[in-house]
């Protein structure tokens, strides 16, 4: 299990490819990567809290690993000043079938969204502003409280 | 007691950290909201919507109604927007 925070961009392929390298029990690697839009946008600065931001992750990952029957997770989240087309987060996870690493990719980004402390900021022609909350976000992750795999359609 | 301030509330207070010396009354997250209200106009305009700050204790997510005694680092910031 994996959970990294840096500045540096990351290889997709080569993280994912790690999660089933020299083994053959994993049937399934699902990921999810998060990429800085362009549009308006300039470039956009990712604040984190250093040390609550492991610790955060790590606390879903564990979470994750006690819904799902997963064999690897991966997680990187970037931070500091991205610009459009830039990589911001990879999830990746691991299992022997399908529903698994998917749900809890998911599972693992819904939370990452709205319990990961981080905040963007970005850089537009007319100033900067820090992104606001979505309820969406807050409702994604809502929707895994109290829902256990096996009550998954 | 160490503070830290993320984000747009550590720009409104204009620091990143800071040590303080509370006094007993200050119990809870909620409590030290208020008394931070009072210590000055850039406090005032950080926590002027309180209930959209989030709070987090030794890096734990805290609620307004949760003790801090003990507590080492309390963490204030606005509605996280990662991922």
């Amino acid at each position: 299990m994996g959970v990294r925070l840096q500045r540096e961009d990351f290889d997709i392929g080569a993280e994912i490819a790690a999660l089933s390298a020299g083994r053959t029990d994993v049937g399934a690697v699902a990921s999810f990567t998060g990429i800085c839009r362009g549009g308006d946008i300039v470039a956009m600065t990712l604040e984190h809290y250093p040390g609550m931001a492991e610790a955060e992750i790590e606390r879903h990952v564990e979470e994750a690993q006690s819904r799902w029957p997963l064999l690897g997770v991966t997680v990187i989240h970037r931070h500091g000043r991205l610009v459009p087309g830039d990589n911001i987060v990879l999830v990746a996870t691991a299992s022997q079938h399908r529903e698994a690493a998917f749900a809890a990719a998911e599972f693992l980004m819904d939370y990452l969204k709205t319990r990961a402390p981080f905040w963007k900021k970005e850089e537009r022609a007319g100033g900067d502003g820090w992104v606001e909350a979505r309820q969406s976000d807050d409702a994604a992750a809502a929707r895994w409280s109290g829902r256990r795999p096996e009550a998954a359609e | 007691m160490r503070l830290l301030y993320f984000a747009w509330v550590r720009e409104r207070i204009g620091k990143p950290d800071e040590e303080v010396d509370l006094p007993a009354s200050v119990r809870t997250v909620g409590d030290l909201v208020a008394w931070l209200q009072g210590r000055g106009e850039e406090y005032a305009y950080a926590f002027e919507n309180a209930a959209v700050i989030r709070a987090a204790i030794d890096r734990n997510h805290a609620k307004p109604d949760t003790a801090i005694a003990g507590a080492r680092e309390i963490a204030f910031f606005p509605p996280m927007t990662g991922g």
